[in-house]
């Protein structure tokens, strides 16, 4: 099977996984390229977070392929370990270490050894200072680098996850509606920001926002009930007849 | 310096503190006769003694509940088992001073009609043996059940109520005579310790400075373990458990880790207590004890280690005092403290000092201090313990 998987960087086949009774997903099937963005539409109950969970090891799907660079099958994988693969992931409510600083909370997502004995003796590197203050100023939280994150803003703990997330230098990122609670300057920057880091990265995006959605300006996939609904850039999916009466028919 | 780089001004004055008791009250009791106004009694230096290793205790605890979000209600079971260790090998130094004078078997043993020595009572003869005992057993036990508690995901309530059922039942085994640790009467008339008689001033002084050193020791230690950057990962996983794991850390080895060092330290705290207080029996392993235990910590103040510490001497003291006043009524005094702690003072003394001393700082003018600070946020100097020191 992974032959179809091969040369991609995520690849979904036929992923189903239901809840007493309910499928949140129904053969889900995705593919990502490597380098590639993409964003994921779709209305509530659509299956876009619960895809998220599948891909993260949090959900284990009841049947279907998931596969990490063509051959690693992330069914076999728990968070952690899925994590250190190199998938990365931005949750819809933003969640920061609170009692931790803007700096610390990079600090600890910084790509580096997970296990406990080399946390416990580890001393911060000239090369791991210069990352932090690159990442600070990517994300704008440069003068709040000592302040509690807990006292950041919404917006500011958004781009406070979008930073945790590079410095993890994940091969994948998964961000989900990171828009989400933003004002109209803070969207575009936002859209900007991701769209500078999809250069090296491969990129997922979950959104509501249509606006944002047209700002990133990359191909878009419409999960309806579990499964694909379209797929093409924005101004296909949406003269889409079926897409059309998801969104507006009910 | 690895254990003491992440001190602070703090932890030195505290180490300073405890150096001072350490030296000063068996001073007092060796150097002066009893009348003199600095004379210490040896009442008391056993009493302090005995405090010193629940504060080292209290420490232990603080590591993981305060630092780590795991709340154990049986630590006393690992502070017992490094008491038990202590008390074999004293038992093995009686020799045929004995009621029954064997020379191999404790009396219990004879008593019980016993020809030879268990397997387990093996090696208790030597100190070394014992003391790498006191750490090892508590340890490994951590080791186990701690291994079965997180890879199953077990926390918060669970965990708590498990490690309770694990400390009742080895009360329950130790009661037994048939497991070969004295059963019911536990063990005691120890004599003495590396040849030093335990009834004498000295070797009591010797106990109490062994005492004060653990502590420093292991207050350097978990000072250490939360300073690095294990120690912000642990804080992560008690605000955060699941954002912990998607950032790659496995919290189950996290959990593992600290909670096997803390109970080796705790297996330390019960073995220097049993030489002081003469005797190690199954209550020791009773679930009410593991209760009161975390009441010292969080009348003093979870995570901090400092407030651990302050909380164990005062609570102690209290119920010193409080068992001599009115015996009848101290469970009483000690839930309605425990309410009155988590109602008004959820973050202890400790904690309540420094909301204080913040609130001291925010009434004091001082426009450049607010200049340099972001006029969006608001600094309330609390819940702050675990913010980078970077």
């Amino acid at each position: 099977m992974t032959s179809a998987a091969s040369g991609s960087i995520l690849y979904l086949d036929g992923v189903t996984v239901s809840f007493d009774g309910f499928k949140a997903l129904n053969g889900l099937s995705l593919v990502i390229e490597p380098g590639e963005l993409r964003a994921i539409i779709g209305p509530n109950g659509a299956g876009k977070t619960t895809m998220m969970d599948v891909i993260t090891g949090k959900t284990k799907p009841d049947s279907g392929e998931i596969f990490f660079e063509g051959t690693t099958d992330l069914r076999r994988y728990d968070e952690a370990a899925i994590a250190s693969l190199g998938i990365g992931r931005k949750f819809q409510k933003p969640t920061v270490f609170d009692n931790h600083s803007v700096a610390g909370n990079l600090a600890m997502s910084l790509a580096a050894s997970r296990s406990p004995f080399a946390t416990l003796f580890h001393r911060p590197s000239d090369a791991e200072r210069r990352r932090l203050s690159e990442l600070l100023e990517i994300v704008g939280l440069t003068r709040q680098a000592e302040n509690p994150a807990g006292d950041l803003s919404h917006g500011q703990k958004q781009w406070l996850e979008i930073g945790m997330l590079l410095a993890q230098d994940p091969k994948l990122l998964l961000v989900d509606e990171p828009a989400a609670g933003m004002t109209d300057a803070e969207t575009e920057a936002t859209a900007l920001l991701l769209k500078d880091i999809a250069k090296d990265h491969s990129v997922v995006v979950v959104e509501h926002d249509m606006a944002f959605v047209r700002d990133l300006g990359c191909k878009v996939t419409v999960l309806h009930e579990g499964s694909v609904l379209a797929e093409g850039s924005l101004d296909q999916v949406s003269a889409d007849e079926r897409v059309i009466e998801v969104y507006l028919g009910r | 310096m690895l254990l003491t780089r992440h001190l602070g001004e703090g932890g030195w004055w505290f180490l300073f503190v405890v150096a001072a008791v350490g030296i000063a009250v068996p001073y007092c009791n060796l150097a002066f006769q009893p009348g003199d106004p600095f004379y210490v009694s040896g009442f008391m230096v056993s009493l302090i003694g005995k405090f010193l290793t629940y504060a080292l205790l209290a420490v232990a605890i603080d590591l993981i509940w305060g630092y780590c979000g795991i709340l154990s209600l049986g630590h006393g079971a690992f502070f017992a088992l490094g008491g038990y260790a202590m008390g074999m090998y004293l038992m093995r130094q009686i020799g045929d001073r004995g009621v029954y004078a064997n020379p191999e078997l404790p009396d219990f043993m004879v008593f019980l009609n016993w020809d030879e020595l268990p397997w387990y009572w093996w090696g208790f003869d030597n100190f070394a043996f014992a003391m790498l005992m006191v750490v090892l057993v508590p340890g490994t036990l951590a080791f186990v059940f701690g291994w079965l508690a997180f890879r199953s995901r077990v926390t918060g309530v669970y965990f708590s109520i498990i490690t309770q059922a694990m400390t009742f039942a080895l009360m329950l085994a130790f009661f037994r005579n048939d497991m070969g640790f004295g059963g019911n009467n536990g063990l005691t008339d120890f004599k003495d310790i590396l040849g030093f008689p335990l009834q004498a001033a000295e070797t009591r002084a010797g106990l109490f400075v062994a005492s004060a050193m653990a502590l420093m020791l292991g207050f350097m230690i978990a000072k250490a373990v939360v300073g690095s950057k294990l120690g912000q990962v642990l804080v992560a996983i008690r605000d955060a458990e699941s954002r912990t794991r998607f950032l790659g850390y496995r919290v189950e080895h996290y959990k593992l880790f600290v909670f096997t060092l803390s109970a080796m330290m705790a297996g330390v705290a019960g073995a220097l207590y049993v030489p002081q207080v003469g005797i190690i029996n199954p209550g020791e392993f009773a679930p009410a004890n593991s209760i009161e235990m975390v009441v010292w910590v969080a009348v003093g103040g979870r995570g901090t280690l400092v407030g651990a510490v302050i909380g164990a001497v005062a609570v102690n003291y209290g119920k010193t005092w409080f068992t001599t006043a009115f015996p009848e009524y101290w469970l009483f005094a000690l839930g309605a403290l425990f309410i009155a702690v988590t109602l008004f003072f959820p973050r202890g003394i400790v904690g309540a000092w420094n909301s204080y001393t913040g609130w001291m700082r925010a009434q004091k003018p001082d426009p450049l201090a607010y200049k340099s600070k972001d006029p969006l946020t608001l600094d309330t100097g609390v819940g702050r313990q675990g913010a980078a020191a970077e």
